[in-house]
C-alpha cells in the first residue's frame, strides 16, 4: 500500500525541502520506493538539496499539461536504487497547476511507488491547496519560535478542515544549549500549544548546511541531525524508537569512529 | 530543578509560550476584529439599559481559563467594563 504525504509548515525558512529530502532519502535507504515531488512552482529548491539540479528535462507542469509522460520527468537518484525526484517548474507560477491536476498525478504515482513525498510551499494560498490535495497524511514542520509555532497552528486548523487521515510534527533546528538556558521553548512546549502528535525532533546542527552545499542528504550519517531524521523515517513505517538525545553529548567512542570515517 | 528556580525571573522561552497560548486562542476562535467590535457595540448598548457606563474604557478580548471539568483550559469572554454610575438611568 502506498502512502502520500504532503510536507508542510506555513511559515518560509523551517526546513519544509530538507526534511523532504532527508526523510525520503532515509525511507529510500530503508528499501521502499520512494518519488519526491518538488510542488513550489516558480521557487524551485527541492533539486538542488538533493544534488539533482543539472539533471532536470522535464518537470511538474510539463507533467500535467501533457507535454511528457510522467516516466520521462522523473529523475532517478543515483545513490540509491529506489528514489526519484519530479522537479518543479522555475519559469512558471503556482496557477500552472490545480488541486484536481495534483490528486490525478498522485493517484498514478501510488501504483508504482510506496512513498510520494510533496514538499510543499510557504504559505496558505493555490500551491499550499495544491500540495495537500492528494495526500493521505501530513508532516508539520516547524521550529521552537513564534513566529512559526503560530503558522504552524494555523496550518494544523487548514489540514483538519480538508479532512487529513493523519498529522504529525517535525520540531526543527532545536538547540538544547538554548533551551537548557531558558532562551528557546523546549521540545515539549511546543507539542503542549500545538497538541498533536511528535513524530520526530531534529537539532539545529551546522552538518545541515554542510550537506545542503554539498547536495547530499545526511539522513543516516553518523551526525546528530542524520540519526533524528533516520528516526523520523524508521517512525514512519510503524517503529518504536526513543527519541533522541538533541544536546549532542556524544561518547568518546563514537567522537573516535567519526574522526576514523572521515578518510 | 534547583531550589533557586524558584526565585528566578521569568525566562524568554516563558514568556514566549505565555504569549503564544493567549495568541492561538484568538487565532482559533477565528474573531476578526470587525466581528470583535459588533460584540462590543452590543455589549455597550445592552449593559447602557441599566446604568452607565464608561464606553471608551470598555475593552473585551478572547482569554483562556481554567475550565470548571478536568479537561485545562477553555477559551473564554474576558470584558472589562468600568461603570460611571451605578444608578439606573430612567
Amino acid at each position: 500500500m502506498s502512502e502520500v504525504i504532503v510536507v508542510t509548515s506555513g511559515k518560509g525558512g523551517v526546513g519544509k525541502t530538507t526534511t523532504t529530502a532527508n526523510v525520503g532519502t532515509g525511507l529510500a535507504k530503508l528499501d521502499k520506493k520512494v518519488v519526491l515531488i518538488d510542488t513550489d512552482i516558480g521557487l524551485r529548491n527541492l533539486d538542488v538539496v538533493m544534488g539533482l539540479e543539472n539533471r532536470i528535462v522535464y518537470n511538474l507542469v510539463d507533467v500535467v499539461e501533457g507535454n511528457c509522460r510522467i516516466k520521462q520527468a522523473l529523475i532517478k537518484d543515483k545513490r540509491y536504487p529506489n528514489l526519484y525526484l519530479l522537479p518543479s517548474a522555475q519559469t512558471r507560477d503556482k496557477t500552472a497547476v490545480t488541486p484536481e491536476q495534483m490528486r490525478k498525478l498522485t493517484d498514478e504515482l501510488r501504483e508504482e511507488y510506496e512513498y510520494i513525498l510533496l514538499d510543499s510551499p510557504a504559505g496558505i494560498e493555490q500551491g499550499f491547496k495544491n500540495a495537500v490535495a492528494g495526500a493521505d497524511r501530513a508532516l508539520v514542520v516547524t521550529t521552537p519560535e513564534v513566529s512559526a509555532i503560530r503558522d504552524a497552528d494555523r496550518i494544523i486548523g487548514l489540514l483538519e478542515a480538508n479532512e487529513m487521515k493523519r498529522t504529525d510534527l517535525i520540531v526543527n533546528r532545536v538547540r538544547m544549549d538554548m533551551v537548557k538556558r531558558g532562551d528557546m521553548m523546549s521540545i515539549d512546549d511546543v507539542v503542549d500549544i500545538l497538541a498533536i502528535n511528535l513524530i520526530g525532533a531534529v537539532p539545529d546542527d551546522e552538518n545541515i548546511v554542510i550537506s545542503t552545499n554539498q547536495g547530499e542528504p545526511l539522513v543516516g550519517t553518523d551526525t546528530l541531525a542524520g540519526q533524528a531524521y533516520m528516526n523520523i523515517c524508521k517512525r514512519m513505517l510503524g517503529e518504536d524508537v526513543p527519541m533522541l538525545d538533541l544536546s549532542g553529548k556524544s561518547s568518546l567512542w563514537s567522537k573516535l569512529m567519526g574522526i576514523l570515517k572521515k578518510d | 530543578m534547583s531550589v533557586f528556580d524558584l526565585f528566578r525571573k521569568k525566562t524568554s522561552s516563558d514568556v514566549a509560550k505565555d504569549r503564544l497560548k493567549l495568541l492561538l486562542v484568538s487565532d482559533r476562535a477565528n474573531c476578526t476584529p470587525e466581528l470583535m467590535e459588533m460584540i462590543k457595540n452590543d455589549i455597550i448598548m445592552v449593559i447602557s439599559k441599566y446604568m452607565e457606563i464608561d464606553a471608551e474604557g470598555l475593552d473585551i478580548q478572547i482569554t483562556q481559563t481554567e475550565s470548571e471539568g478536568n479537561n485545562g483550559t477553555v477559551p473564554a469572554l474576558y470584558a472589562n467594563i468600568p461603570i460611571r454610575d451605578l444608578k439606573h438611568k430612567e
